[in-house]
């Protein structure tokens, strides 16, 4: 029997008219899908395409030379490191901590509503405002002056939301029969989670850890005006060329000023610290998105 | 998802864990516990410190007595290093970062709606897969090379193709917040279109609709309260951007008369006076006030986002 519905029937005009609208609508959006993507992917080609005389692992290694106008960019570099290091350390402890109250402890009541708020509206303030909350807090209330730890704990707060939504979806993706096994042979509520909880869903929490080194990362406003500095003199290949009170150059910050505060900057610098600031950012995505597809993909319930 | 509180039968598992667990399990435990409601009720203590410094520091301006607030809000002058008269006022920059949201969503909301529509209604397993890492890796870009590729490469298409005098203007600020903020409008949209209930889809199926006609009149409606907080979360993103339209927009400060003018927007002049202000001054007061408003800017955008989808997750 023919089941074919272009053929079950006999065509209409209106039947055809309808596919023929089908058809538009969906190359319609299939074009608007792509008109999102493929401008991007061919900028980020000509970024290499711009980048590629610079581009070499001496580049990231050396030290910039001449007022930063040539060398490479190894302070920036590890001043990236030494701030996403120290603000995971601190926002990763208490955003999943956070996650567990939130996911573990927390009842349906006005509190935790406004918790849930907060988060949210963590996650919206701009990055900017951020930045002065670091000026105001951490640069003068708190002393700390401009150096690496006013810097990383801005990063630290405003990372924050990244880790406890990613770490709640974790926790909540545990299914809770197995809490409830745990609790009847008569584990407490923490070593529930501590025992069953934690471990199942410690590669959706890793996820999120991750996704928080990429954002903090890429961050510059935040730094900016908390600990970031234009330049400082460090040692070819030193890798702890900074101490935690001092302040420390930054990728992100570095893009920044060499391509716009200093001018005669040899063409293919900016590109490149662009190509490498952009390449760590989504390597390190990459690598939470394919943890997340693996750990899907071995689920045993 | 919350666990209700689990009753343990008291009368055997107390005797039980009072017998075999050291005093200092039992303590460690208790701690641990604590530590957890601290850290749980740490996002409300951060969102509120923010707001307190930040306002600490504009309040003696605020509150100074030469400084009038209706000036601040209205008044285009905005001479804050000059020696005679000193003038805060912050519309231009108001202006400035409504036009460039305004343009930026006039792109993202009808390319992100559409990628969202295709992404959870045409395409198939495979392709929905590729295309939602491929967003998910577009949201990742920092805001400073976005910034870098409007000042290189988005500047350069448009002194060439409009014309303008100066490649820095609104619309390549626009079209930069435009690409930062589809990936949000997408991932949200789909997640609106996604609430739907297939029996809705199944019923206009049942009636002979095609895919276009089941869009446009079942599913659109059904999720419109989604797509509404999708597209507001994405001009929350617009108006708190900084760095992109710092590089971007170019630094005129005044009221722009076309979208090939350079403007300034309320986080931009932060990010670039803050550096020179002295702290304490006026000027500097002046900037953490502009911060203040961008925070309840913010704020209200994202609650009343949270609120619709709140709403959806209720029915």
């Amino acid at each position: 029997m023919n089941r074919d519905p272009k053929t079950m029937f006999t065509e209409t005009p209106l039947v055809r008219s309808k596919f023929r609208q089908e058809a538009a609508a969906k190359w319609i959006f299939a074009g608007m899908a792509a008109a999102m993507i493929v401008p991007l992917l061919l900028i980020l080609g000509y970024l290499v395409e711009r980048a590629w005389p610079s581009l070499s692992l001496g580049f990231i290694l050396d030290v910039p030379i001449r007022g930063m106008k040539e060398g490479g960019i190894w302070p920036a570099f590890v001043g990236t490191i030494y701030l996403v290091f120290i603000s995971l350390a601190v926002s990763a402890p208490i955003g999943i901590l956070a996650a567990v109250y939130l996911n573990e402890y927390a009842k349906d009541n006005w509190l935790n509503r406004i918790i849930n708020l907060a988060v949210i509206n963590l996650a919206g303030v701009p990055s900017i405002v951020h930045a002065l909350f670091g000026l105001g807090a951490f640069v003068y209330a708190a002393k700390f002056g401009y150096s690496i730890i006013s810097a990383s704990l801005t990063l630290a707060i405003m990372t924050l939301p990244v880790i406890v939504a990613s770490t709640r979806e974790a926790l909540a993706s545990v299914p809770r029969s197995f809490r409830e096994a745990c609790w009847n042979v008569g584990a407490t509520r923490w070593q529930t989670i501590q025992a069953i909880v934690l471990p199942n869903s410690i590669s959706g929490i890793l996820t999120g850890v991750i996704l928080q080194v990429s954002r903090a990362a890429g961050e510059t406003a935040p730094i900016m005006f908390t600990g970031a500095v234009f330049f400082k003199a460090v040692q070819k290949g030193d890798l702890f060329p900074y101490q935690l009170h001092e302040q420390c150059m930054a990728l992100s910050m570095h893009l920044y000023t060499i391509s716009t505060q200093v001018p005669g900057v040899k063409e293919s610098i900016p590109f490149a610290t662009a190509v490498v600031l952009l390449g760590l950012v989504l390597v390190v995505n990459a690598a939470a998105i394919t943890l997340r597809v693996w750990l899907r993909n071995r689920k045993k319930w | 998802m919350t666990v209700p509180d689990s009753k343990q039968p008291a009368n055997f598992s107390f005797a039980v864990r009072e017998a075999h667990r050291p005093a200092w399990a039992v303590f460690g435990e208790r701690t641990l516990t604590g530590l957890i409601y601290l850290c749980g009720i740490s996002a409300i203590v951060f969102v509120l410190s923010i707001f307190v410094f930040v306002f600490k520091e504009a309040a003696p301006v605020l509150f100074g007595g030469k400084f009038s607030l209706a000036q601040f809000l209205f008044s285009t002058e905005w001479y804050p290093t000059s020696e005679v008269n000193k003038r805060y006022g912050v519309l231009a920059m108001i202006v400035g970062t409504f036009s460039v949201t305004g343009v930026a969503m006039v792109i993202a909301v009808p390319f992100g709606l559409g990628a969202a529509i295709y992404i959870s209604e045409f395409c198939g397993p495979k392709v929905k897969e590729t295309l939602k890492i491929v967003i998910e890796l577009l949201a990742a870009i920092p805001s400073v090379v976005w910034g870098f590729i409007g000042l290189t490469v988005m500047s350069k298409l448009i002194v060439q193709y409009t014309g303008a005098p100066v490649g820095v203007n609104i619309l390549n600020g626009g079209i930069i917040l435009a690409l930062m903020s589809v990936p949000i409008i997408v991932s949200i949209g789909e997640d609106a279109l996604k609430a739907v209930p297939d029996s809705f889809r199944e019923a206009g199926i049942a009636l002979g609709a095609t895919r276009w006609q089941l869009i446009w009149r079942v599913l659109m409606p059904a999720a419109k309260n989604g797509l509404l907080a999708a597209v507001l979360l994405g001009v929350g993103r617009g108006v708190g951007e900084t760095m992109a339209v710092l590089m971007a927009t170019g630094h005129a400060v005044h009221i722009p008369s076309g979208i090939l003018d350079s403007v300034r927007t309320l986080t931009a002049n932060i990010a670039a006076e803050l550096g020179e202000a002295p702290a304490g001054s006026d000027h500097y007061r002046v900037l953490f006030l502009t911060g203040v408003l961008l925070f309840t800017l913010t704020f209200a955008v994202n609650l009343i986002a949270d609120l619709i989808v709140r709403g959806i997750r209720k029915k």
